[in-house]
């Protein structure tokens, strides 16, 4: 059954906030082999003006997880998980996310179409401190792949 | 003006640290049984995995950890990872677009692995340290 375009607009409510820390950070580019300094060294963040470790930019999905487990288990919207592919994904940053970051997730469904027997899912995340500066905004366009 | 093209090789033990430090702990991108059982050709890379080594090539080639400004990609084709040592290779190169008058280089990024584009549409704008 196609998924229903009325959902477009749903927002959820903000996560719990998510704290940033200096060693996910270091994990996550040592996953990537990102070895720039700014990434591991504080001292090498704060001579870019940063207050410690710079995450690097694809970091904030991290972030964002509790926020896209909401959707992916809505029961009113009922996306079927086995079927979820990741379409697009794209960063809009204000600044990169730094450890000692404390941030909250405000999810809106933003787009809901059908093409080819495929539901088509696009979420817009707003990534913000826990005094509400904004750090970063995520858009996700996931497939949810017809049945046969 | 092309930037210089960067080179990630991508094995199995990359894909289980990746899936540790994100959390993404889907069972296609480390258990073959259950990627073969879902259509695909074996073990896949996580697309974020991809698009975060396209990042790294991004800063790699702006010279800052802080320079991108605006990034993002379509989910082309899969990158499958053989389970042996030699794992797979992604291979990253950018055309620069448009340099603006306030200090932005707007990027087309190519990501090719065995031969196919794995992303497209895939752009990214970075800030140049003046």
């Amino acid at each position: 059954m196609p998924m229903d375009p009325s959902f477009v607009g749903r927002t959820y409510p903000p996560t719990a906030p998510y704290q940033v820390g200096r060693e996910k950070i270091r994990e996550f580019a040592t996953a990537i082999g990102a070895a720039d300094p700014a990434h591991h060294d504080p001292d090498a963040a704060r001579a870019l003006g940063h207050p410690d470790v710079v995450a690097p930019p694809t970091f904030p999905v991290v972030v964002s997880e509790r926020a896209s487990q909401r959707v992916f288990t809505d029961p009113e919207l009922g996306v079927d998980f086995s079927r979820v592919v990741h379409g697009d994904q794209r960063f809009a940053y204000v600044r990169p996310v730094v450890a000692g970051d404390e941030l909250v997730c405000h999810l809106t469904i933003e787009e809901i179409t059908q093409r080819g027997g495929h539901d088509f899912l696009t979420t817009r995340t707003e990534v913000v401190t826990t005094a509400g500066e904004p750090v970063v905004t995520m858009w996700s366009k996931i497939v949810v792949r017809g049945e046969g | 003006m092309e930037l210089p093209v960067r080179t990630y090789r991508v094995t199995r033990a990359d894909l289980v640290r990746y899936a540790g430090a994100s959390g993404d702990f889907n069972p296609i991108h480390w258990n073959d049984r259950v990627a073969t059982s879902v259509g695909l050709p074996g073990v896949i890379a996580h697309g974020m995995f991809t698009m975060a080594l396209v990042g790294r090539a991004l800063t790699e080639w702006a010279g800052t950890a802080d320079a991108v400004v605006e990034y993002g990609v379509r989910f082309a084709r899969p990158v499958v990872v053989p389970n042996d040592d030699e794992g797979t290779e992604i291979e990253v190169s950018a055309k620069v677009r448009e340099v603006t008058e306030d200090g932005l280089t707007r990027l087309d990024v190519t990501a090719v692995c065995q031969g196919e584009k794995v992303l497209s549409q895939a752009r990214a704008t970075v800030r140049t340290r003046g």
